[in-house]
């Protein structure tokens, strides 16, 4: 039964085709076909997983041993020294309190930029599907194609705007940053689950007397639970995630973690400690790798509707 | 915001028009006006702060004119048909592999997009390490007795760009793939009977049938690559900071250097211009494509 299930159609008209008309055969569990097919994506699946595993083996090991040893091998002696020190005493610049400042910038950062943008962005979005008023699609439109222009071309003028409200350097500034940048994707998102809401929802809900907000906040937001879920987790990767933004619009003490690993790593000064160094790239990684696999299947929609926009 | 001149039609659903300001102030002074605003100052001679000095097209000649945007955009266009091709052709085997039927397809899946999740500093940190010549794959191989093997591609100008391509492909050739088995479900299951009646080859069904049938995934996705080809920025900065020498830089970390290092906004402006351009000339032929034919919905 396994193999057959695991055969396509097409396969397995190849196969009755080579064996010529003798009947049906007995099919195999390890058919060339099968050990072909799983050769290859376990093949696949091991270059893959490598980095992820040299990462983890490297954070676990002494130096003297990084210097003697393979990279690929297991440590010998497993020692969560890196661990600590990258995230309490690995130095950029002045400061030596290791990638915590970095993590707590960075939830500092990502938690008010995934709520705002999301808050507005759904607001938006509903507005488009069900109150449509004149000028609006252009708006949009210009929204979208907005969204392919490369940041380089905007970030100025963005400096600009933010020293003269007075907040460049802040993270308030960071977060309007993600929200405006955050917007095309997730008004496209929010708009296009609302479209494809009933309408009779929406008219029975206006002939009760239900106005704008009214009918967001009770009916909209109620119903749409697994598209927010969608936006929540395309947020906080691509957020926890970004590097131009936060090495643009902050400074060195509010540096996201993803600014404060590079610094680290990169850094010109002192011995390499490459332990620490995994270590450091681990704990930056683990947030968005956790988002991912506890996630699942609503990740891979997530990307799929960040895919559309590109 | 107001198209009419009435003002009961401008106060006509007002908390609709309340809630896009926010849209409305994004797509008009970010967009539109900061886009106008890059474009116009990058004719001008501005340099530690902008200033509205024409210069015509000064800063662009100077800009062909420097080497290290010519590196900057050779490496782009060597990373950009890397990226194409590679990603397209690994993204869609691997899509054909688990759309056999297999068993642990989530696993697999779930293996091979995991990178996606990561950033690019993350992924160009690993790199990195895995291919740092005194103690990454070289040095592996040379301990196993082959002591003339050599790879390092981070410290060597000549191929500096491929080792960052082969980073940059273990991060996202999984989005693709993800892409490729949305669009090879979505093939109608009788094409697959019909072929097999035909006694068509596997490859060829898939090679002359399914892929023309995927048109629309493939654009798609090209469209995807090619926009993120252009912004590559994060991944250099980690993995090589554009060394050796200027041997690995890219046009984006070329704006980002002139602009906050080099105080020479007016180049900063010319540069990010050129790539306004680039996308533009990607995105136009594309959305003439798809949208051209029919009228906007």
């Amino acid at each position: 039964m396994v193999d057959i299930a695991s055969l396509s159609p097409g396969a397995q008209a190849l196969r009755r085709d080579a064996a010529g008309p003798s009947g049906p055969k007995p099919r195999h569990v390890f058919s060339r076909r099968n050990i072909f097919l799983y050769g290859t994506l376990i093949l696949a699946a091991l270059y893959y997983l490598l980095p992820l595993y040299v990462m983890i083996v490297t954070s676990l090991k002494g130096m003297p041993e990084i210097r003697l040893g393979n990279i690929f091998s297991p440590p010998v002696e497993i020692t969560f020294e890196p661990w600590v020190k990258a995230w309490a005493t690995a130095c950029t610049g002045l400061n030596c309190d290791g990638l915590s400042r970095g993590f707590w910038n960075s939830v500092r950062i990502t938690v008010p930029s995934v709520i705002l943008s999301i808050a507005i962005a759904s607001v938006n979005g509903y507005a488009l599907a069900n109150w449509r008023f004149k000028g609006a699609d252009t708006f949009f439109i210009i929204l979208i194609v907005g969204a392919f222009i490369p940041y380089q071309v905007m970030i100025y003028p963005i400096v600009i705007i933010l020293r003269e409200i007075g907040i460049y350097g802040s993270l308030t500034g960071l977060v309007i940053v993600h929200s405006i940048f955050g917007m095309p994707i997730l008004t496209l998102l929010f708009r296009n689950y609302f479209t494809s809401m009933p309408e009779e929802l929406f008219r029975a809900a206006r002939v009760d007397g239900a106005g704008f907000w009214g009918i967001y906040l009770r009916i909209m937001l109620p119903m749409s639970l697994p598209i927010f879920v969608v936006a929540i987790i395309l947020q906080v990767t691509g957020i926890w995630n970004d590097f131009l933004f936060g090495v643009v619009y902050t400074r060195p003490d509010t540096y996201p973690m993803t600014v404060q690993l590079n610094n680290i790593v990169n850094s010109v000064q002192g011995v390499k400690e490459y332990n620490v160094n995994m270590a450091a790239t681990i704990l930056t990684g683990l947030v968005p790798l956790i988002v991912y696999f506890v996630s699942g299947k609503l990740f891979v929609r997530g990307i799929a509707a960040g895919a559309v926009k590109g | 915001m107001s198209n009419n001149e009435r003002p009961n039609q401008l106060f006509r659903n007002l908390n609709a028009k309340i809630a896009s300001i926010p849209m409305i102030l994004t797509a008009l002074v970010v967009f539109v006006g900061g886009t106008a605003w890059t474009v116009l100052y990058s004719f001008t001679n501005s340099k530690l702060l902008p200033r509205l000095n024409f210069v015509g097209l000064d800063q662009y000649h100077r800009l062909w004119a420097t080497s290290r945007w010519l590196v900057s955009i050779e490496n782009l266009l060597i990373y950009g048909a890397i990226s194409l091709v590679f990603s397209l052709v690994i993204g869609f085997v691997l899509a054909a592999l688990l759309d056999q039927k297999i068993r642990f397809e989530d696993t697999f899946r779930t293996i091979f997009l995991y990178p996606f999740a990561l950033s690019f500093i993350v992924t160009g940190l690993v790199w990195q390490w895995l291919l740092n010549p005194d103690f990454g794959v070289q040095r592996v191989v040379r301990d196993l007795g082959w002591t003339s093997f050599s790879f390092d591609p981070l410290y060597n100008s000549s191929i500096v760009i491929y080792g960052i391509s082969i980073a940059a492909l273990w991060q996202g050739t999984g989005l693709i793939m993800c892409l490729m088995l949305a669009g090879l479900r979505g093939i109608d299951e009788d094409i697959w009977k019909a072929a097999r009646v035909d006694g068509i080859p596997m490859w060829k069904t898939y090679l002359f049938i399914v892929i023309p049938m995927m048109r629309p995934v493939f654009i798609t996705t090209l469209v995807i690559i090619a926009a993120g080809i252009v912004k590559v920025y994060d991944l250099v900065v980690a993995q090589t900071s554009g060394g050796p020498g200027i041997a690995s830089e890219v046009p984006a970390k070329y704006v980002y250097d002139y602009m906050f290092f080099a105080q020479n906004l007016g180049q900063g402006f010319a540069a990010s211009t050129m790539m306004l351009l680039s996308v533009v000339i990607v995105i136009v032929p594309w959305a003439y494509l798809e949208f051209g034919g029919r009228k906007r919905g």
